[in-house]
């Protein structure tokens, strides 16, 4: 029996605006284990980033329960849940989410800013991880001056800085080509090989098939959820020719 | 968060829109800078009445003759004095509560050769009360007494500028002096005071025994039997309201004077001190006018941080939501945002106290006012900067602090 990280019962959000009334989720159950490499699918308003959202610690449930790590996550204060989202979670979002004018390495440390570390902590911990994501010479650059990949591949550092147990992806490959896109998806599979947890969102099946297990979503409910043999996005990559 | 990276984070913010930082401190560096030049044309002219208090000697009153012409060319044809050396005594003896000393004083003027040298300046024939009650103290020499006053001794002290003029860098005393043929042995030099509140010359001055004045000089025989005065020069008593000592006097000289009620006083009361503070009040009008100024203008200055602040924290709202997403308390949010409204309240604070100081030196320059520049005023001015914006900073920073973390990372 594998060690469980997230565990939801009845999970429900519904939005208000004025008189119309918007079920984004209706009910979802399910637990998600550690280590695992989940991919969340389903048409567009079908509820998945409100669940990420969610799972993130970003956004409250009208109703329902949601334990991380063991933790019962409703109970807990403004200030803890912003404790929690930096110590255990990493985001990394379709549009990257980059701080503009701001070097590579400063947009990295963004996190342990908020964790009380000095400066030289603070840039040796994320020179580190702008290395592990292969942007060791781009340190010094602004976003405005890396390529979409480039940008996000900042973005996965910024989200692995912390050391989280669980990196939340919504639709991290949708923004890039498919090339970038599988390149972006060999390194959260390396993460994920690592121990991380990942939960990512996206619409197309070729990059679903990188995760192994994989969870359709419609109409705020869980239809259908079934594990998934993966591919190793590092050998398809590899494959590809060559760009000069 | 530390204070440091937070503060980096807020100078980092301002340099991106350096111009519209700029604007936006305007306010604040106009109120500061007003303040810091009010409070220094204040000081300066409070300081200035009080050296000119000082100089005159404090708690001054003078009575003159009616007359509107008391030249010593008029005095000397023996017209029109109406008020005289005795009345000068009586008051000093009468009004002792109120009236520290009362000195009268002849006055004249003309020619005044050494040697070589000619100036013309004006003297006085006075008593030995009149240096107590103008305060007069000397360089060199010595007063003359009373033995000199009863002798009508020929001597006479006089005036920086007067020195000056006749003897340069040499010492006058012992020097001999005339004045309408009259010659007088100089026996003291005065300190110098500067200027009078009118603007002009107190040390271009010759001051000699009364007698010496009425008998040698002006030589009026009518004049020398009425014993009658140019003015009599009154010292009240310290702490004594001046408006009260002054109504004593001029009871006292219209009942010698027998004037019938009704009838006009025939002397001219004119008391220094009041006249000082009626001008000390128009540089304090002065100083409230420009702080009401300088407080719009901070006002003004304030309510532009706020401004630009919300817009700030509007176009930011995805980088709150980033931050607050990657871990940032709704504190740290708030603390950002307020370290940044009081970096540009305090930076505009700082400029204003450079361009302020500047500015009252200039001031200071091109219209001859004292400046009189203080530290306390320049650590309150930059001070209540800081308070500008921490009060017109909480609001917009609070905006930003109580933003959901969703729906600001969601804003478009
Ligand atoms: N802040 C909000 N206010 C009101 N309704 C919302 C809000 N956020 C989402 N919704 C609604 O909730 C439903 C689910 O939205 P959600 O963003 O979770 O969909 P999604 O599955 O991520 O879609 P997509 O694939 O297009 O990103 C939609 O009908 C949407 O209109
Ligand atoms: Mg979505």
């Amino acid at each position: 029996m594998a060690d469980t990280l997230i565990r939801v019962t009845d999970l429900t959000k519904d939005y208000r605006l004025g008189d119309t009334h918007v079920l984004a989720l209706r009910g979802v159950s399910l637990e998600i284990e550690r280590g695992s490499f989940v991919a969340v699918m389903g048409p567009s308003g079908s509820g998945k980033s409100t669940f990420m959202n969610l799972l993130g610690c970003l956004d409250q449930p009208s109703a329902g329960h949601l334990w991380l790590d063991g933790e019962e996550v409703s109970q807990l204060s403004d200030d803890a849940l912003a404790a929690l989202r930096n110590r255990r979670i990493g985001f990394v979002f379709q549009h990257f989410n980059l701080l503009a004018r701001t070097s590579a390495l400063d947009n990295v440390a963004l996190p342990l800013l908020y964790r009380g570390l000095t400066a030289s902590e603070r840039h040796a911990k994320s020179e580190q991880r702008l290395h592990q994501v292969g942007l060791a010479e781009r340190m010094d650059h602004h976003p405005a001056q890396l390529s979409g990949g480039q940008q996000q591949r900042v973005a996965i550092a910024r989200a692995l800085v912390g050391d989280p147990a669980l990196v939340l992806a919504d639709e991290p490959t949708g923004a890039l080509d498919s090339r970038t896109g599988i390149e972006i998806m060999a390194l959260l599979q390396q993460l994920n090989r690592e121990g991380i947890t990942i939960v990512l969102v996206t619409h197309e099946h070729d990059i679903a098939a990188y995760a192994d297990r994989i969870i359709q979503f419609r109409d705020g409910r869980v239809v259908d959820d079934q594990s998934n043999e993966r591919r190793d996005a590092g050998a398809d990559f590899s494959a590809l020719p060559v760009l000069t | 968060m530390n204070f440091t990276a937070t503060l980096a984070i807020a100078l980092k913010a301002l340099r991106v829109n350096k111009l519209r930082s700029a604007l936006t401190m305007l306010g604040i560096i106009i109120g500061v800078a007003a303040v810091i030049v009010m409070i220094a044309v204040g000081g300066g002219a409070r300081a200035q009445v009080e050296s000119q208090i000082k100089n005159l000697g404090a708690n001054l009153m003078m009575v003159f003759s009616a007359s509107p012409t008391f030249t010593g060319a008029r005095s000397a044809a023996g017209a029109t004095h109406t008020v005289s050396e005795d009345d000068a005594y009586a008051i000093a003896r009468e009004l002792p509560e109120y009236v520290a000393g009362a000195a009268p004083a002849l006055r004249g003027g003309g020619q005044v050769v050494a040697g070589n040298s000619n100036w013309s300046t004006s003297f006085y024939g006075v008593t030995p009360d009149y240096f107590d009650v103008r305060e007069w103290t000397l360089a060199e020499g010595r007063f003359f007494d009373q033995a000199e006053i009863n002798g009508a001794a020929k001597v006479a002290i006089i005036g920086r500028t007067v020195a000056t003029n006749l003897f340069g860098d040499a010492s006058p005393l012992d020097e001999a002096i005339r004045i309408r043929t009259v010659p007088l042995t100089v026996i003291g030099v005065l300190a110098s005071k500067g200027q009078s509140p009118g603007g002009s010359d107190l040390d271009d001055v010759i001051l000699m025994p009364i007698t010496t004045a009425r008998n040698r000089i002006l030589g009026a025989t009518a004049l020398a039997k009425s014993r009658s005065v140019g003015s009599i020069q009154i010292k009240i008593v310290d702490g004594t309201d001046s408006k009260v000592a002054e109504e004593k006097v001029r009871e006292l000289l219209r009942q010698r004077h027998r004037l019938q009620a009704g009838q006009d006083d025939d002397f001219t009361l004119r008391n220094m001190t009041e006249l000082l503070q009626t001008r000390e009040e128009s540089s304090r009008v002065m100083a409230l006018l420009l702080a009401s100024v300088a407080s719009v203008s901070l006002l003004v200055g304030g309510i532009g941080i706020m401004n630009i602040m919300l817009v700030s924290v509007t176009e930011r709202t995805r980088e709150i939501g980033l931050r607050r997403a990657v871990g940032a308390r709704a504190r740290d949010i708030l603390q950002q945002f307020l370290i940044e409204a009081i970096t540009l309240s305090l930076i505009g604070g700082l400029v204003g106290v450079l361009l302020g100081t500047g500015g009252a030196q200039l001031i200071g320059e091109l219209a001859g006012w004292p400046i009189e520049l203080s530290l306390s005023a320049t650590l309150l001015a930059v001070s209540f900067a800081a308070v500008i914006g921490i009060f017109f900073g909480y609001y917009p920073a609070r905006k930003a602090a109580r933003m959901s973390p969703i729906e600001a990372l969601r804003h478009e």
